[in-house]
């Protein structure tokens, strides 16, 4: 059984067909890259893996469950018990230190754990940067604490949207390298970008 | 760390991390309570004081005899024992007898009373001269001394013939003073009891006894019918003069304080709402992304009522020092004498300024609570 299954899903805003039949299997432990340029609908099926949008049509099976017709309440929870989100625009609260940014994950799903937090740093390589705020941290190590966060809860499904976008070529090595290390782990990773070169790393690609 | 700590944390960084704005919604908090505790001390202090300042207009209460007799001294000290002693600012005896003035062949309306008791019941009873000290001195109305002409220093024969006898009893009175107050009490003489009973021949007899009590309108009520329960043959009785205007200036004065703080809280509710509205729209993208971790509606509505019952906690605590300091000089200044800190305001301006600033994060919280995740995070 795949982790993910889109099934013919439309995403249809008026005359606007922002996704048309679109279908996707993903197993688990595979790492994914959705490639194409802007206004092709990447963001708009991230919104829809993420369970952040509904499609207008068709069926989203995660782990063999349809979840398209879900309530937001209900796609909060499978957010946050099954997905870990990455984003281009890094996105930390910015009045809470890098370890308590991670900590705001575990608060959600369950209980928060600040050994267990600075650990996901030091995976990142900024253990040392813990107490730091996010005014204080460069853009590549925001992006580390936020791959960081994503990994805190042992996601089943990693999904990052542009992560590389707003990097430097060595903060996007060192994200790529984080990200190569988790699929050698098993992770499952959904990587959206416009970046062949991100894509090329990817081992497998699907092409919208 | 467990949950309620992350979520002190989150809460108190919030504050502490992003003063500015903060600091706005804080001083509007802390307006409000300010106002709110110092107009709540005041409102529970204008009683006592304006009690204390009608006092100075006069008896408020009056005992007198039920039936045909006479009451005694100490049947009226009996009665008064009802009253608590740091509420029973003054008791004043009367005892009236018309008695004649030898020298002018007239007859007056004579007083007797304890001059001592005089001016703390009626402390608007000016003397021209000074109040007597013996029993051979007088005080003569001004009306009285007007139209006899008697001055100060004055020798008057006063006499006084029982109902039983042919003999009148007299007696040569030295006037001390000439009393001034704007009413009936100037066609009178007044004397000691003493003085009075060597005139009459019967001692220990009273007419009315005039007190002055500082009490609000209700218990005095209560005194009046305790009064009256105790002793079938004494009747207490308000003098409506006094306790009414104070009754209705009291209810005046806490109206416009209740107006007042009514108002004001409603404006710190309008300015708490409004900063906190500019504050969720500030934090979108935060509150996108909480989301966006998992934050259910609850636990975002958890969040900013806690940063405004913070804000609040905050407020009332500065608000209840600084309204106090605010009371203490309007007390000091309007009513010259200064106010005792009511350890209850503390919780109430803090309880009222929590539920305020409750109040005010309801719409804020509905907007928070309708942001998208995926409009507010999504990539340029």
């Amino acid at each position: 059984m795949s982790l993910l299954e889109l099934k013919n899903i439309s995403k249809i805003y008026g005359e606007l067909k922002a996704l048309d039949n679109v279908n996707i299997k993903v197993e688990k432990g595979e790492w994914v890259a959705i490639m194409g340029p802007s206004g092709s609908g990447k963001s708009t099926m991230m919104n829809i893996i993420g369970c952040m949008d509904k499609p207008s049509l068709g069926e989203v099976l995660l782990d063999g469950v349809d979840i398209s017709k879900e309530s937001s309440k209900k796609l909060t929870e499978i957010r946050r018990d099954k997905i870990g989100l990455i984003f281009q625009q890094f996105h930390m609260v910015n009045y809470l230190t890098a370890v308590e940014n991670v900590m705001v994950s575990q608060y959600y799903h369950s209980m928060p754990d600040e050994e267990e937090a600075l650990e996901a740093l030091g995976r990142v390589g900024l253990r040392e940067r813990a107490k730091h705020l996010p005014s204080q941290l460069s853009g590549g190590e925001q992006q580390r604490v936020c791959v960081a966060r994503a990994l805190i809860n042992a996601p089943e499904l990693i999904l990052a949207d542009e992560p590389t976008g707003n990097l430097d070529e060595d903060n996007e090595n060192i994200v790529l390298d984080l990200f190569r290390q988790l699929h050698r782990e098993g992770t499952t990773l959904i990587v959206v970008t416009h970046d062949p070169e991100v894509a090329e790393i990817i081992n497998e690609n699907f092409q919208e | 760390m467990s949950r309620r700590k992350m979520f002190l944390k989150m809460v108190t960084a919030s504050l502490l991390r992003r003063r500015s704005r903060m600091l706005i919604a804080l001083l509007s908090i802390a307006i409000g309570a300010t106002i709110l505790s110092g107009l709540v001390t005041i409102y529970y202090d204008v009683p006592r004081q304006m009690g204390a300042q009608f006092r100075g207009y006069g008896a408020n209460m009056i005992l007198v005899p039920s039936g045909e007799e006479k009451m005694t001294l100490e049947k009226a000290r009996e009665c008064l024992s009802v009253i608590p002693e740091d509420q029973l600012l003054g008791a004043t005896p009367y005892r009236y007898a018309n008695v004649e003035m030898t020298s002018r062949q007239r007859t007056f309306v004579a007083a007797a009373t304890d001059f001592e008791q005089v001016q703390a019941t009626s402390p608007y009873f000016a003397v021209e001269g000074r109040w007597p000290e013996g029993d051979r001195e007088v005080l003569v109305g001004k009306e009285t001394a007007e139209t006899i002409g008697v001055k100060l220093n004055n020798v008057i024969e006063l006499s006084y013939k029982p109902e039983d006898t042919y003999v009148k009893n007299t007696l040569n009175m030295t006037v001390v003073g000439i009393l001034e107050t704007g009413g009936d009490e100037e066609a009178y003489i007044f004397t000691t009891l003493k003085a009075m009973d060597a005139l009459t021949g019967v001692s220990g007899q009273l007419d009315v006894m005039e007190m002055s009590v500082s009490a609000a309108s209700e218990e005095l009520e209560n005194y009046v019918a305790e009064i009256s329960e105790k002793n079938s043959d004494m009747s207490a009785r308000l003098v409506k003069r006094v306790t009414k205007s104070e009754t209705t200036v009291l209810a005046k004065l806490q109206s416009l304080v209740f107006l007042v703080t009514a108002v004001v809280l409603l404006l710190t509710m309008i300015c708490v709402s409004t900063t906190m509205m500019a504050v969720v729209s500030e934090r979108r993208k935060e509150i996108g992304l909480r989301k966006a971790l998992g934050a259910s509606d609850q636990s975002i509505r958890a969040e900013f009522l806690g940063e405004g019952m913070f804000l609040g906690l905050l407020g009332g605590i500065l608000g209840t020092a600084l309204g106090f300091a605010f009371a203490q000089v309007v007390s000091v200044n309007v009513f010259g004498s200064s106010i005792t800190f009511q350890p209850l305001l503390l919780p109430i301006t803090v309880i009222v300024s929590m539920g305020i600033a409750a109040l005010s994060c309801l719409l804020p919280i509905r907007r928070a609570i309708e942001i998208d995740p995926a409009l507010v995070l999504k990539g340029e």
